[in-house]
Formats: C-alpha cells, structure tokens, sequence
C-alpha cells in the first residue's frame, strides 16, 4: 500500500497485560517489525480505546491498524467503526492466553517463554501482514444491468418476475412453449392454500398471467429457448431465439405506444410496428441478445416415465392412466374410462407411483398425497355415487395440509395402506387392482373404473437420469442455459439432479454465481411452496445485481471487494485454475490462459491455491502474504527442542473452533502458530514447501467435511486442497522429509473438545521423525 | 443501522431465529436497513439448540456462524437481544413499533473475558439446556452465544452478591440496577418471525412426561446428545445415569391429534431418525424402535429416511401407542398398544422413550400479532395478508429449518416491497 502507516495497537485488557510481556511484545513491533505507532491501552474496544486508534489516523495518518487483542471473531462490529483502510487482528486472547495455563510439571520459566514467544509470533505475523496487503478496489464496469432474467413461465417464474419487476427491476422472462403458465394453468383446481384448508382453489395462474403480461417491467419470450449464456453476473448477454412474434412487453401487449425500444412489439401485433433490426416475420424464428444481471432457473419439472411402470398395471389397459392424464379429463368435465367413455366413479389413485422405490425415483416429491387427494375431490364432486380408493405406502400431508386429509377422509375416500399385487382388465370394462392392505392384512381385490398413477417429479435441468449422481457441467448434454465456460454448459448438480448446493442452510446458492434456481427444479415442492420459494430466488437475483453494483461479494463472503488479479504473463497454461474454481469463473483464451471473470467470483481463493505459479493473487490475500507471515516466526534452534507446527486452518469453522478452546480454557501446545485461510482451497502446496524450508517440523491442515456430505461453504475448497496434499509427498520427497510430516484433518465447528488431542496426536507423530533437519539452514 | 438513513425505510424483524435472521441479513445484503429484534440473550433461536441437522448430520453452529459473520460485517442491520415488541401502531410504510428490551444487566462494555463467572458462586438452572443443568446465575448464554456478552439471572441481579460481582468486571460491564427500557421504533415494514416452542408434552397425561424420568422429549434429547449439554453429550437416562441401550421414540405425541396439535409437524419423523442415528453412534450394540403413524421424511430427505432403515438395530412400528406405564422398580417405561400392521398388542420396557412433540408456533403462544394487522388460522399461524407485516417461518407453519429459510428469503422480498413502494 502505498504511503502505508501502521499503527499497532496492543490491549492489554482481559489478562494480556497480566500474563504477556507487553513491553517486549511493544519493542519488538517497534524495533523488529518497525512500525512507527506502537501503542498499548487497558481496554481497547472501549471507546477510550477507540478513541486513541482515531486520533491516530487523524493525526498521524495511521491508515493501517493492527489490533492485538482478541480474536478476530469478536468485537468486529466495534473496531469495524473504524472505518480504517486496512485493518488486521492478532489473536493474544483466545489462541495464546486462554489456551496456555501452567500445569503442575511445567517448568514456569519455560512456559511463560514458551507463551511470550507464541505471542511475539503471532503479532510478527499480523505486522507482516499488513505491509503485503493493499485495500481492495472494488470491481466495476460500465456494462453492468440489473435486468433479472427468469427461464421458466409456469408458477415459479411468473411469481419470480412478477416479484423482481414489482421491485422495481426490469425482467426478461423466457418461456419455452406458447403460453404462460406451465402445468399449473393447465390444472382444474389446486389444493388449499388458506383457512381452514379444505377447499379447492383456482389455479393461480390466471391471476399471476394477467400480472406479468401487462407489466412494464417485463419482457416476454415465448416459444423461447437460450441458444448460449456467455459473460457472468451483471454482464450476462444471452441470446434468446424466439418463436414468431412471441416477444412482447406489458406496454406493447396494453396497446401503449411502443418505447422506441428495439425489438418487435406484442403478440397481438404480430410483425408490425417492429422498430429494430431483430423484429422477425410471422413466418420466421426470431433471435435477441439481452444484457442480464441474475438469472431465475425456475424450469419446473418432468414427470416420471410412466412406461416404466408396468408393475403398477400401465399399459394392461387404457385406464391405467397417469394422474397428469386425469387432471386433463377432469379439466374437460369429462371423468370417463378412457377405454370405452363410460363415467368413471370409481376411481383408485396410486401414490408413490414410481416414487420412493430404488428401481425409479428413490426421492419422495412431496405434493403427490396433496395431489392425489385433491383429485380424488374432483371425482366426488362429478359423481354424486362415487368412491375413491387412495393406495398409500405413508400419507404424507405436511403441517396444515393435515386438515385436508380429514376433509378427503370425511368425503369418503378410501386409505388404503397397501402395495398393488396386479392390474388387470375387469369381466364389465373395468379394471381390478389386486391390493395387499397392509392394515386389514388381507389381500383384497378392488374393481375401478380408473386406476391413476400420481408420478413424481424430476428437476427439469440438464439431466438425463435422475438416479444418476451424474454432474454434466463438462458435458454439452442438453443444457437449459447453454453457458459458455469452460466448465460446461450446464449448472453443476447433486444428487438426482437438482442444481443447488447447500440445501438446508442456504438453499438457493448455486454453484453458478447469480443463477438462482427456484420452484420443483432444486427441490420437488407444491404450488403455493414454489411460490413462496421463487419470491426467495427474485431476492436471491435482486441481491447479486446490487451486490455486484457496488463490487462486491455474494455468499458466504458477502460484501468482500477484494477479488484475485491474474499475473497471465507468469501463466504456464496449466488449467488448474480454470478447472478447479468451483464456481467456474474463470474461462481460457484461445492460447489457454485463464480469462478471469470477477462477479463470478466468491473470493475464496482456490484459484490462488491451484496456481503452481502464484501468479493470482488478492490485493489483500496471496501466498506470498501468507509465506511472509509464517516465515516471519521465530524458529527456535533444534537443540532448544521447542518445535514448531504451522497450522492452516479453515477460518469458517475450525478458527472459531480454536477460538472455542480458549473460550473453554482448554489447553493447546505453545508449539503451533495458526494461519487461518478464506478456504482450505485456497492452500498452495508452495506454502508447505516454504514452511519446510523455513524449518517448521510439521504443517497441520485443517478444512470441513468433504465428500457426499460435505460442509464447505465454498463447495469443493477442502476436498481440493485434500487432493493437492496427496502430491505434497513428492514435494518433500524433493526435500528428503517425511510425507507424514504434512496432514490434513477434518475439524468442524464444534469441534473444541477434541481438538486439542487431535494437534497432540500430531505432534506426537512428529516427535517420532526428530526435527526437521532444514532447521539449521 | 447508518444514521443518515431514514427511519421510515427501516425494515424491523421480529425474532432472531434462524427464520428472523435469514430475513435481517437478506434484506440488509440487498442493501436495506434492518433492526432485528430477538427476546433472548442471543441470536439462533431453537437452531442453536438443535445438536446436528438432518440429513448431513451437520452441526447448526456451521451454518449459524456463517450468518453470524454476515450481521458483524454489515453495518445496516442493529440488532437487539432480550428484546420483545409490545406495540404496533400505524400502517404499512409507517408504522411504530415499541420495543421493550429487558435488562440484561451486562452493558455493551463486556469482553467476555469470564472474570464474572468464575467469581459467581450462584448457580441457576440453565434455560438453554432446558433446565437440565446448572450454569452461573452471570453467564454467556452458550458456547457459540452470538451477541458474545454475558447476562444476568434478574434474579440474582437484586442480590448483593450480583453488585459484588460488579464489583469484579474490570471494564465496568455489569451493571444490577439496569431496568427495561422502551423505545419506540418508526419502520416501514415488519417482518414476523417469531418461531415456535416445543409442544409441552405434560399435556399428553397418558405419556406421563414430568412423572416418569426417563420419557423425554425430543428438543431435550437434543441437548442430551449435544456433548456441551448437560451430561457433555452422553446419552444416559435421566433416572440413575444408565447408558441408554435400548430406546423408543413415539411419533405424533401430541400431533395430528385433535386433542391437542391436529396438525403434523413436519420435522419429527426425520428428527427421530436422526436422533436414532445419535443413539446407535453412540452404542453400537443399542436398539432402537420408533412408533409411527407415518413416516414423513418429505421429499428429497427420503435419502435419509432410507440409509436409517438399513440399521437392522433399528424396528419401526407403525402404531400410535395408547399409554406409557413406569416400572417403578426399575424406573424402565413401558410402552403399551397395539401394533396397526400385525393386530399384536405390546407392552414393551425402555431404558428410556423419547416423545417426538410437535411445533406449537409463538404467534399462538406469547408472541401475537394484533389482529388488526393480520389473520390467523385456527392453531394460530399468521395467514400472510401483503399489509406491510409479512410472517415467515413457523409464525405461518410448521416447518424444516430449508423451508424456513425459504420462507424467510421470500419475506425479506415483500418487506422490501413496502420500503419501495414508499
């Protein structure tokens, strides 16, 4: 940073003063670390305390404060107030003082020299740290919109546009058939949706239709598909092929004078009045490029194959039909058997048809008991002398939803807890279900007019098999967004195919920064569900355009403007970088070298961790940030027999875990000096090279769960560096070390109580190899 | 809050549950000012409580701290702990909210540094662990507490000990004689989510919980597994301190029946299967039975539901059992009825049964909205009314903390409609 003026501030608050040297701990800031404001208060986050800081900055153009004192977790908010240009924390409380107490076999001469010396490291560190970073400039560009573009035109996403445009943000929604409205429009009634849930709505459709095709925020294509997707958050340009004509805009389709805007008007003026050069002819396709700051997946879902069901009795007779089928029918008023038009009163619904069974869907999707019930309502209300049989493996009908199960129960439908035996076609037309009942525990044969599979729901997104743990981002499988990175076309996927990442806690990331998915597509739901989850997703896009309006990070570090800076001259065209981001924000020139894109970006650094080259770097974070921390430390001569042990840790949830020993007085080694990390994706094997050379014994690495359950926040960070570590062997084989110097271990965040053990455990380990020998270089 | 915004483009958020901080921290990041309300002395609500979710059997405080660091770092959302809304008054996009903040007896000024603590030689039952264990009557509400700041027992606070002890804080943070103060806020919208309390199952007077020591309840379980709850996370039975080798979990007590919650909770059936999978970690050689009505591992947690049913250590019945007796030798529950699948009827002794209770929401409780500015359907869940006061989470329905999530993201987009619309 240029022009940087450091000032030290060491609290002596909390016990600190009482159990550090503080005078050495000032001396050695001074005259070692040479910064020229070095001062010490009794309570530093007091306002005294911040009030000195202040006067600092005013008077003696501190711009850099480094704060010893507790940890970095705590007290943020108050020294946040600071509004300092750059601002570090050295932890003396909970990772020295709170973890290092005199136990009876201690020498106290030694141990009190063994805390001082962690103390003097840890603040070595932090000076050294500030002087490698400079304030992070905030990205920005010209070419920013905060358009939202919702794909999808059924219930998810004309809730998700009519949201975003009353907002106030102009929408680009884009449909893939004729009309709005997607399945639900196509339905007679839906379940209830309020007080006291037992009677049969509208379809909202209408209503959401009439809303969004005569707002002024929005933008319609129809018969729409997206040819690619390139760019990133606030810059996507999408290109959006069109059917004729299909292309309007609420003020065009309410007859108001056209904006001058340049594309063709409304669907009711089909070919006429267009204004610009993309306007289209009834008899030609129509192609459109939009400038888009988020993206809405709100592409709903597929329903299950019923020809796979032929154990439930489809295709042994015309009236086996799907529950999609019998919606259909009973739209038309016409609830017959499909194979010779005679009223079907007796009609008999499958649930679970294919769902919650290992040989199709294993998934349960949530609405098909509602559905069914409903459906069975509709039989009831045709025919005055109908019975319904609803053959069940659970009901399934959520908090209030219980109330409609009384009312279906009450109007005579019949529960039956069973497996279907065989389907046949009846002596009089019918059919006859063979019924194992579960609860009378007889088998019991039932003659109906209809037997109706309620089938469940796939995410409708760049997936062929659902049972597949298949992640097709490589792929140029059939792609709803056609995004050009390098990592594929498609949003990558978890199990069965849903795009989202983290789904309990934060349910609507992608791994696609700015593509929000919203509706049956991340999670199979209902209609008044994926309503209230596309006005989430409208939120979820709103926040990414803001976000990056102002040039900074979405979650889970959110408001952070730093972002990494790519020295391409150093590049070797390795690719790790632009493979291993997990968030696929950097692409690749023609000549291989990346092309990083910014507002893709989470800033977690794995792109730093990857690069063999350190060519990416942070303003405010890069390895040789972090190299110049760690070697800083003393290493002690190896005849002191004071080892050392650099520890990485996972600033997310292993610091806070390492804080919670000292909140708990555990105890930890005074041998450890911890470097916490954005991500363990962002650890480079240089580092351990490094910290070898510098002559630590051993380096600890400590990152989430990976795996199936992984709980990294950024995805894929510690299975990455968990990969990395396996080629470190070779890196210390170079060195003539052992492999096992060098560990990586999964420590979560409540994970104080064993934690201790675990790092004993290791040093232990260590002690077995002797010091490292690159000591005494 | 920044200072030179006006207040009348204030979204307020009542309850700093996972619902209530969702909501905060997804309107502040769109780039709103928020004020989050919580009537405890910290923010995470029954999350906080919970010892791992389900399906991951992940750790709540992972996700939490997340959130945590989002509120620290953002200087538009003002939050306020042991803090309760008494009074509505106005309309949408302008309405006064008055806000009664108890004393928490331990000023702004506290590092957390437990000088106090060690000092403080009365103990109280600790409200977090559900009054299973003691705690200092000045303590940090729990381990990963967020505010990081001590609070007093008012209790405690009258007594001399308490200005002793204030005495003892080297910063000046305790402070006995603090009273509750009332502000009045002007915001423009509300978002009200005030989360839910553990249907008290002492109603279900043939279950016998709060006569037989070992029947439980499933957010006591949780502390109970947690290994920072009372018995540092051994799961031993409330009576004589026994390893718990053979357990039973009763569905639906309380829920889905008209006598008491007509409605399904959602959560328990997964809550149970998990809590089977602390018990089996735990001892390998336990047995576990969970009496079910049905078993509602909704959607994509059916996953879940699924890898619990490979352990052949664990037997489901489905069966809502009619009572629970006690042996009074043994202090073993026995759970009795009739198995719905086999006709056979069982009267089975536990080393201890766990009764998964349902959600009552607070909206029904201690935490009403006036009706004037909203409808409520018969179990007291808000039905959202697009008037300026939007409901989310269990203040609307019994839900996953995902849906919660969700219904909360979607709350933060209506309260900042009103702030738009002016």
């Amino acid at each position: 940073m240029e022009n940087q003026k450091i000032g030290c501030y060491i609290c002596t608050g909390c016990g600190i003063g009482d159990l550090l040297d503080i005078k050495l701990l000032e001396d050695m800031a001074t005259k070692e670390s040479r910064i020229p404001v070095v001062r010490t208060h009794a309570f530093l986050c007091g306002e005294e305390g911040l009030t000195t800081i202040r006067h600092d900055m005013q008077n003696e153009a501190v711009n850099t404060v480094v704060i010893a004192a507790c940890s970095p977790r705590v007290h943020v908010e108050t020294f946040r107030q600071l509004e300092a240009p750059l601002l570090d924390r050295v932890n003396l409380r909970e990772q020295v003082i709170w973890v290092q107490h005199l136990k009876e076999e201690d020498d106290k001469d030694v141990f009190e020299e063994d805390r001082q010396m962690a103390a003097e490291d840890y603040l070595r560190m932090g000076c050294a740290k500030v002087k490698k970073m400079d304030p992070p400039e905030p990205f920005d560009d010209p070419g920013l919109s905060k358009t939202i573009m919702v794909v999808g035109g059924g219930v998810s996403g004309l809730t998700a546009a009519k949201e975003a445009a009353d907002t106030g943000y102009d929408v680009v929604l884009v449909e893939k058939d004729a009309e709005l409205g997607g399945r639900v429009a196509q339905m007679l009634k839906v379940s209830p949706v309020k007080p006291p849930y037992d009677q049969l709505e509208q379809p909202p459709t209408a209503a959401l239709i009439a809303a969004v095709e005569g707002h002024d925020k929005i933008k319609i294509y129809k018969k729409a598909t997206i040819k690619e997707t390139t760019g990133a958050p606030g810059l996507f340009d999408v290109k959006i092929e069109y059917g004729a004509g299909e292309y309007s805009t609420g003020e065009d389709s309410t007859g108001e004078d056209s904006t001058g805007e340049d594309y063709s008007t409304g669907e009711d003026s089909t070919g006429e009045d267009s204004t610009g050069e993309d306007s289209t002819g009834e008899d030609s396709t129509g192609e459109n490029s939009e400038r888009i700051g988020a993206i809405v997946v709100a592409t709903g879902y597929t329903l299950y194959d019923e020809t796979k069901l032929t154990h439930l009795g489809h295709g042994t007779s015309p009236d086996v039909i799907t529950a999609w089928e019998f919606e259909q029918m009973a739209k038309a008023g016409n609830i017959v058997r499909k194979s010779d038009g005679q009223p079907a009163k007796r009609v008999a619904f499958s649930l679970c048809a294919g769902s919650r069974d290992v040989q199709h869907l294993e998934y349960c999707s949530g609405a098909c008991c509602t559905y069914s019930m409903k459906q069975a309502l509709y039989v009831t209300e045709q025919y005055e002398d109908a019975s319904t049989f609803l053959i069940y493996q659970e009901i399934r009908t959520p908090g209030q939803m219980e109330d409609f199960y009384r009312k279906v129960q009450n109007e005579g439908g019949v529960f039956i807890k069973g497996d279907i035996n065989k389907v046949a076609s009846g002596s009089n037309g019918g059919l006859t279900v063979d019924i194992n009942d579960k609860l009378l525990r007889t088998p019991e044969s039932l003659d109906v007019d209809l037997l109706v599979l309620a089938t469940g729901m796939m995410p409708n997104i760049d997936t062929t098999d659902p049972n597949q743990e298949t992640d097709l981002s490589a792929s140029d499988a059939n792609s709803v967004l056609n995004l050009q990175y390098r990592q594929g076309p498609s949003l990558p996927l978890l199990k069965w195919g849903f795009p989202d990442s983290h789904y309990i806690c934060f349910p609507y990331e992608t791994r696609r920064t700015g593509i929000h998915a919203a509706g049956p597509v991340r999670r199979p739901m209902g209609i008044s569900s994926s309503m209230t989850d596309a006005t989430g997703a409208a939120l979820k896009a709103i926040q990414t355009v803001e976000s990056i309006g102002r040039g900074a990070a979405v979650h889970p570090r959110v408001g952070d403007l730093s972002y990494p800076s790519f020295r391409v001259d150093g590049c070797t065209q390795c690719k790790r970088c632009t493979e291993e981001c997990p968030f696929g924000a950097i692409n690749e020139d023609d000549k291989s070298n990346p092309l990083f894109n910014p507002t893709r970006c989470r800033r977690c650094g794995t792109c730093m961790g990857a690069c063999p080259q350190k060519i990416i770097s942070f303003s405010n974070y890069s390895v040789d940030m972090i190299s110049t921390m760690f070697k800083e430390c003393e290493i002690p001569e190896e005849d002191e027999e004071k080892p050392r042990i650099l520890i990485f840790a996972c600033e997310n949830d292993a610091y806070p875990a390492l804080d919670m020993i000292g909140h708990n007085r555990g105890i930890l080694t005074p041998y450890i000096r911890v470097v916490p990390l954005r991500c363990m994706g962002s650890m480079n094997l240089v580092w351990v090279a490094d910290a070898m050379s510098a002559g630590y014994d051993g380096v600890l690495l400590m990152g989430c769960r990976h795996g199936d359950d992984y709980q990294c926040h950024f995805v894929r960070g510690s299975a990455l560096a968990e990969t990395r570590l396996n080629k470190v062997a070779e890196t210390l084989d170079r060195l003539q070390l052992e492999s096992e110097r060098v560990k990586m271990i999964e420590v979560n965040i409540m994970d104080s109580d064993i934690l201790p053990d675990k790092i004993n455990a290791f040093v232990d380990d260590l002690e077995a190899f002797g010091p490292n020998p690159f000591k005494e270089f | 809050m920044a200072e030179d915004n006006t207040a009348s483009h204030t979204i307020l958020v009542v309850g700093g549950g996972m619902s209530g901080l969702t909501a905060a921290v997804e309107a502040a990041e769109v780039g709103y000012d928020v004020i989050l309300v919580e009537k405890n002395p910290y923010l995470g609500g029954r999350v906080a409580q919970i010892n791992q979710y389900f399906p991951k059997l992940c750790t709540p405080s992972c996700g939490l701290e997340i959130n945590f660091q989002r509120i620290r770092n953002n200087p538009r959302i003002s939050t306020y702990t042991m803090a309760e809304v008494t009074h509505i008054a106005g309309e949408e996009g302008n309405f006064t909210v008055t806000v009664r903040q108890n004393p928490r007896h331990v000023n702004e000024k506290c590092t957390a540094c437990g000088v106090c603590a060690e000092a403080c030689t009365t103990e109280i039952d600790d409200p977090f662990n559900f009054d299973l264990s003691k705690v200092k009557a000045i303590r940090k509400p729990h381990m990963m507490a967020y505010p990081l700041r001590y609070v007093m027992d008012p209790e405690f606070a009258k007594s001399d000990a308490a200005k002793m002890l204030a005495e003892k804080c080297p910063v000046k943070a305790i402070e006995p004689d603090m009273e509750a103060k009332q502000i009045d806020i002007p915001v423009s919208s509300i978002v009200w989510s005030t989360g839910w309390t553990p249907f008290d199952a002492s109603k279900i007077h043939a279950y016998g919980f709060g006569h037989y020591q070992n029947v439980s309840t499933n957010m006591h379980f949780e502390r109970i597994a947690n290994k920072y709850g009372p018995t540092g996370g051994k799961i031993v039975r409330p009576s004589d301190g026994k390893e718990v080798k053979n357990i039973a979990f009763i569905q639906c007590a309380g829920s889905r029946d008209h006598n008491y919650l007509p409605y399904c909770s959602r959560v328990c059936c997964l809550a149970s299967m998990k809590q089977a999978t602390y018990v089996r970690n735990q001892y390998p050689d336990a047995k576990v039975t969970i009496y079910y009505i049905d078993l509602r591992a909704m959607d994509r947690y059916e996953a879940f539901q699924k890898k619990v049913e490979t352990d052949e250590n664990i037997t489901w019945i489905k069966s809502k059992p009619a009572s629970l007796e006690e042996n009074p030798n043994t202090k073993d529950p026995i759970v009795i009825g009739e198995d719905t699948l086999t006709g056979e009827r069982y009267a089975t002794p536990y080393d201890m049964v766990v009764l998964a209770t349902g959600m009552e929401t607070n909206t029904a409780l201690n935490a009403k909205v006036p009706a004037k500015f909203v409808s409520y359907d018969e179990y007291g869940f808000i039905v959202n009314q697009g008037n300026g006061l939007t409901a989310s989470g269990c203040s609307t329905a019994p839900l996953d903390v995902a849906s919660a999530v969700q219904s909360s993201t979607a709350a933060a987009l209506k309260a900042i409609q009103t702030v738009v619309k002016g």
